[in-house]
């Protein structure tokens, strides 16, 4: 017989002995279909490798073989969260390219519309972040007061996350009185919740001790990267595409870019939720000021077909700047369309600032990172 | 005021290197009148280094600088020097030309608005550049993601493999002759 085996017996770790962890790639922390390689010493992260392109789409690709109205909908296959930011640099550019004069009242629909959805985008992410740090019903919340954003567009675009609602030259569809009175009703409705959130959440000492002073990232970090939204906000950065390079009718509107300077995660957080006030600003002016008009061009080319050349156009979307590089040949094709993406700068630099922090930090970090995958993966 | 002294410093950068080809930069104006029949000449000729100066309003950027490979690093040192961030690096396949090129995209956080892009051309055939990632730890994606799109490879690079592409992809699907 042998000798029985002594299975409590303390276990001697070398300080350099190191395992391969795989966070991913399904995870409930990562928030969709990523992955991380990290290597761990005990409960510390020496390194980690992002791995990223499970749900690679090639919408690029999609891009230099679609005519431009077709593309249309692709944009909002990127980021199912804020969709309509990202149709919105898109049909800027080609505007731009192609000289395409949109009426103002349509440019104010824009506005309102993105600014809805960013704060949606927001309610999203403030459910889900602290879902990750174990606190389940502020997501519950979260979710019902984007419920009534979700309602209000889905009355206006024909959807409720895939919007494919911006054409060139304007909107496809007016806004009705109903649209103005159930975005009347929401803005306070939104702000009291807001200080609902704050009571719940913020003031949380549990929530508190996870993000305060958690993963520091400095403004040179930022910069190296080129890191946007609040990741660079919260680094004391006062970026925002909206102020500092104005574009369509935002200069018109009087709100603030919330600017933290502790650079942690609760400073991350802290920008965010000071953004959904901000957003409520912005749609409560854009209400106000609503001009009356049309909402598409008298004059438009029946075929979208930009002169030659190289266009950029950045926007200002909830996860941050989002450029639009069209390369055009004055096809009706564009012969190269690249599509910049700001999570996937966010999310770069991870592997470099998780260094050193322990893993429960880490999945903190990530949470306020505001990840959302399709988009990353593009 | 940071896009002159950038403009300037690549200027000098172009001047110091003694580029033969190098010309002065087009007056704006010319540029900027562009019609249909000027821009298609554009495309036709082949473009010379140098910086040129655009139109913000039309194209989106202020400088726009062509820079040969081998004074892409220096060019970017600039940029880096000017505090900039990085936005993106991708590519182009002009294969009329048998040239690749790549674009880098660099703006500032700051109020002094300037959006710089600099692009270089390579041969199709022989697809090496310098890797910019020793200067911005931040060009290791998009590095990374260029060479999958277009199979340029980034000399230097720290770690080279596809990053949206499946490990074991041995295609690069924006090139202008790929089939599916």
């Amino acid at each position: 017989m042998n000798a029985p085996v002594e299975t409590n017996a303390p276990i001697e770790i070398q300080p350099d002995e190191t395992f391969i962890l795989n966070v991913g790639p399904q995870h409930p922390a990562t928030h969709g279909v990523l992955r991380v390689k990290m290597e761990m010493n005990g409960e510390y992260i020496v390194d980690a490798e992002t791995v990223i392109g499970y749900i690679h789409r090639m919408h690029e690709k999609m891009g230099e073989i679609k005519t431009y109205p077709q593309f249309l909908m692709n944009l909002s296959r990127m980021d199912y969260l804020g969709a309509l930011g990202y149709s919105h640099g898109h049909v800027l550019v080609v505007e731009k390219a192609s000289a395409i004069e949109v009426p103002e009242r349509a440019e104010y629909i824009r506005a309102i519309m993105v600014e809805l959805n960013r704060i949606a985008s927001h309610l999203f992410w403030f459910g889900a972040f602290v879902m990750d740090l174990g606190g389940f019903s502020p997501l519950m919340y979260a979710l019902q007061d984007r419920e009534h954003i979700l309602d209000m567009l889905e009355a206006v675009t024909g959807s409720r996350l895939t919007y494919c609602y911006f054409r060139f030259g304007g909107v496809y569809n007016d806004i009705d009185d109903d649209f103005i009175s159930a975005a009347r009703k929401f803005i306070p409705r939104m702000r009291k919740s807001l200080k609902k959130y704050h009571k719940l959440v913020t003031g949380n000492i549990i929530f508190r001790k996870r993000l305060e002073g958690v993963a520091p990232l400095s403004k040179e970090i930022c910069r190296k990267y080129g890191a946007s939204s609040a990741v660079a906000r919260g680094s004391g950065i006062n970026f925002d595409v909206r102020k500092n390079e104005p574009y369509s009718v935002y200069p018109e509107f009087d709100f603030d870019i919330p600017v933290y300077h502790e650079c942690d995660s609760m400073a991350r957080y802290m920008v965010r939720m000071d953004e959904i006030e901000q957003s409520l600003r912005i749609v409560e002016q854009g209400l106000a000021k609503l001009p009356d008009g049309p909402v598409m061009p008298k004059k438009k080319p029946k075929i979208i077909k930009p002169p030659a050349g190289d266009y950029y156009q950045a926007v200002e979307t909830a996860r941050g700047s989002f450029g639009v590089r069209l390369v055009s040949d004055g096809d009706k094709i564009p012969y190269r369309l690249k599509l910049r993406s700001p999570t996937y700068s966010n999310m770069h630099l991870f592997d470099e600032a998780c260094k050193g922090m322990m893993i429960m930090d880490a999945l903190a970090f990530m949470g306020s990172l505001d990840l959302v995958i399709p988009e990353i993966d593009r | 005021m940071i896009c002159e002294k950038t403009k300037i410093a690549l200027e000098n950068l172009f001047a110091s290197k003694g580029v033969e080809e190098t010309i002065e930069p087009e007056p704006v104006q010319e540029v900027e009148t562009a019609g249909e029949n000027v821009d298609e000449k554009q495309q036709e000729l082949p473009r010379p280094d140098g910086v040129i100066e655009r139109d913000y309003s039309v194209h989106g950027y202020h400088l726009d600088a062509q820079v040969p490979p081998d004074l892409l690093i220096d060019a970017v040192k600039i940029v880096d020097e000017g505090e900039f961030f990085i936005e993106s690096i991708t590519g182009v396949d002009w294969i009329k030309e048998n040239q690749l090129e790549i674009i880098y995209d660099f703006s500032r956080y700051d109020f002094d608005l300037c959006r710089v892009v600099i692009r270089t051309r390579i041969a199709r055939d022989n697809p090496e550049i310098p890797t910019i990632t020793t200067i911005y730890a931040g060009a290791n994606w998009h590095e990374r993601e260029t060479r999958d799109f277009f199979g340029i490879n980034f000399v230097g690079h720290p770690h080279l493999v596809p990053l949206l592409l499946p490990e074991d992809a041995d295609f690069h699907p924006l090139l202008k002759d790929f089939k599916a």
